[in-house]
């Protein structure tokens, strides 16, 4: 790990108070500007000064970014919106209680306090050789240090990988895919509306980038539609402390069961792929299925078919293959 | 503007990562002012001379002469392809254009790779070598069309042989860059996944590696101004019974009899055996 020197590299800081003014200041800056949120996954990379931008615009004092709204069909997170609220809101816990199990297992109370859903979906990947401030691809280099005969490659990609091998660290991401979320992002020529499946790429269309968010960008809120409300959910986050650590391998599936007939079913798995996985080859063979021991091997294994290890991380196929399997046959 | 791009090393050593892509802008911008400007030479500036064409000698030629046979066409377009899926997928995602583009440009740097091969031992063995060459003679006949074409005395320069100096001049260029992004493309490919060997990063040291990422970056930007060159020259008005004979194999005899030397090189009737 790279030695935090506490010492921040100077930088311009803004602190807008609407979603307007952020949005400018983006606009304004550019590639020079970063969007800081809570600010857990930003200091880390101040103090050990791999990152220096010239201009920080810091959310916290935008209002308009926070909070959670029933909508029409479902719910509305503002981005800035910290995790702890999300786990106690009671619409979530009663009919999204996939995203509050997530939610509740993100690091530790007080960085869940800090913490907001939008930036533990935008944060960047905890590879160290990245992060130690190494120059290899996501870094613009030409190598990944942790793709090599003698890496330390124990926490890297098993898919997905295309030259980097770094995977995504959020816990929040893979239940807001099963649960079919979209993303309100504001970009220079207005806001979009994506799949939260696809606000997150892999190296293979940008190996700098962890989402689609383009320097100018915000992720503004992440909506919620009814369609999974009240279906059966299992949350799963196997890491290395209990206490508090990114995962290993999550797993979040949402399924809609009838009697002992699978009738619609998501499954997404993190920490496996440089994005969070959707397995839709696993839920089109559990659709009308039946919820039991059998079912639920079979989506394990096929979980896991084209899974690639590195030297270190073998240990990660069965892993998620077993945490696939027990997130189907659980009790509800 | 930077030329190269530096980074850190495990070591903390600098270490040389690759070309700027402020060069991708510079070549770019190179290529552009360079077909204005010889645009603009030919049409102000350029006085043009009528080539006599002998009328007796056209009756001995054949009315279409044999240039490229199809094994030399489908492999100028088949290098072509290559050429162009290999700058876009190289360089698209550098001005912002995202997408999977690493298998599409090792697939095309294979397909270029093989046709190269190929066209080698082609033109070594069925070919020949000596239309390609430049001597001395070559050189003074330019100078004298150049001081012709601009209203000074000079002698009558030789007509061609199969290929006017700018073919070949250009042919060798792109044999340079083309060479040495082939080479360090098929060296870069050992630090990528596919199924043609091991992957195998270490095979040498970060400064050596660097320097293949500068000469293949180097090379690259260098073709972009080259290929925008080429597709200028290839659809310019004067030019095109030549694009064309990279199209249908042959070019007409009055072309053939106002252009080139039957001495260097001896028209053959297209369709003829003796057509390479």
């Amino acid at each position: 790990m790279a030695v935090i020197r506490d010492m921040m590299p100077a930088f311009e800081l803004f602190q807008p108070a609407t979603v307007e003014d952020a949005a400018a200041l983006l606009r304004e800056h550019g590639e020079q500007a970063w969007v800081m949120a809570g600010g857990l996954d930003s200091f880390d990379w101040f103090k050990d000064r791999v990152k220096r931008p010239s201009v920080v615009v810091d959310l916290g004092g935008v209002d308009a970014l926070k909070g959670i709204e029933s909508t029409a069909d479902g719910l509305e997170i503002g981005a800035m919106t910290p995790l702890t609220d999300v786990v106690r809101h009671p619409d979530i816990r009663e009919r999204y209680g996939l995203l509050q199990q997530a939610a509740e297992l993100v690091a530790s109370p007080q960085i869940r306090n800090q913490g907001t859903i939008g930036g533990n979906n935008s944060q960047d990947t905890r590879c160290w050789y990245y992060r130690d401030g190494w120059t290899c691809y996501r870094a613009d280099g030409n190598i990944c240090y942790a793709d090599t005969p003698t890496s330390m490659n124990r926490e890297h990609a098993i898919f997905g990988a295309d030259r980097c091998v770094a995977v995504n660290p959020s816990d929040t991401a893979p239940a807001l895919v099963a649960l079919d979320a979209q993303m309100v992002v504001q970009t220079a020529g207005g806001e979009r509306l994506m799949d939260a499946a696809d606000y997150f790429i892999g190296p293979s269309i940008d190996i700098t980038r962890m989402t689609i968010l383009e320097p100018g960008d915000l992720l503004t809120a992440i909506r919620i539609p009814s369609t999974w409300a009240g279906a059966t959910f299992y949350f799963e986050k196997v890491r290395d402390r209990q206490v508090w650590d990114f995962p290993l391998v999550n797993v979040a599936t949402a399924l809609r069961v009838s009697g002992s007939t699978i009738e619609d079913a998501r499954v997404a798995v993190n920490g496996v792929a440089p994005y969070p996985m959707r397995l839709t080859a696993v839920e089109d063979a559990l659709r009308g299925g039946s919820r039991d021991e059998a079912t639920a091997e079979r989506a394990g294994d096929l979980a896991v078919r084209g899974a690639r290890a590195l030297r270190h991380n073998g240990y990660k196929i069965p892993l998620m293959r077993n945490l696939v399997k027990r997130s189907i046959r659980a009790e509800a | 503007m930077n030329f190269l791009t530096w980074g850190t090393d495990p070591w903390g050593q600098e270490v040389l990562i690759r070309i700027s892509w402020d060069l991708l802008y510079v070549a770019s911008v190179l290529g552009i002012l360079f077909v204005g400007a010889h645009a603009v030479w030919l049409a102000f500036f350029v006085q043009e001379e009528a080539e006599a064409v002998d009328e007796a000698a056209l009756a001995g030629v054949p009315e279409k002469v044999a240039r490229h046979s199809l094994a030399s066409r489908v492999f100028h377009w088949v290098m072509a392809a290559a050429m162009l899926a290999l700058l876009l997928t190289g360089f698209l995602p550098v001005i912002g254009i995202q997408f999977p583009w690493v298998t599409i440009h090792w697939v095309a740097g294979v397909v270029l790779t093989l046709s190269v091969i190929y066209h080698t031992i082609h033109a070594t063995f069925w070919l020949g070598l000596s239309a390609m060459l430049v001597g001395p003679k070559d050189i003074s006949d330019a100078v004298s069309r150049f001081k012709r074409s601009i209203g000074q005395d000079a002698p009558a320069p030789r007509k061609h042989g199969k290929y006017p100096l700018e073919n070949r001049l250009y042919h060798h260029a792109i044999t340079l860059t083309g060479g040495l992004v082939i080479v360090t493309g098929i060296l870069m490919m050992f630090r990528i996944d596919t199924p043609l060997w091991a992957r195998d990063p270490y095979i040498f040291t970060d400064p050596t590696w660097g320097m293949i990422y500068v000469v293949h970056g180097l090379s690259a930007v260098s073709l972009v101004t080259l290929v925008i060159a080429h597709i200028y020259f290839g659809i310019r008005p004067e030019k095109r019974w030549i694009t064309w004979s990279m199209v249908w194999g042959w070019i007409d005899r009055r072309h053939y009899v106002e252009h080139h030397d039957p001495e260097q090189w001896a028209a053959r009737s297209e369709g003829s055996s003796g057509q390479r």
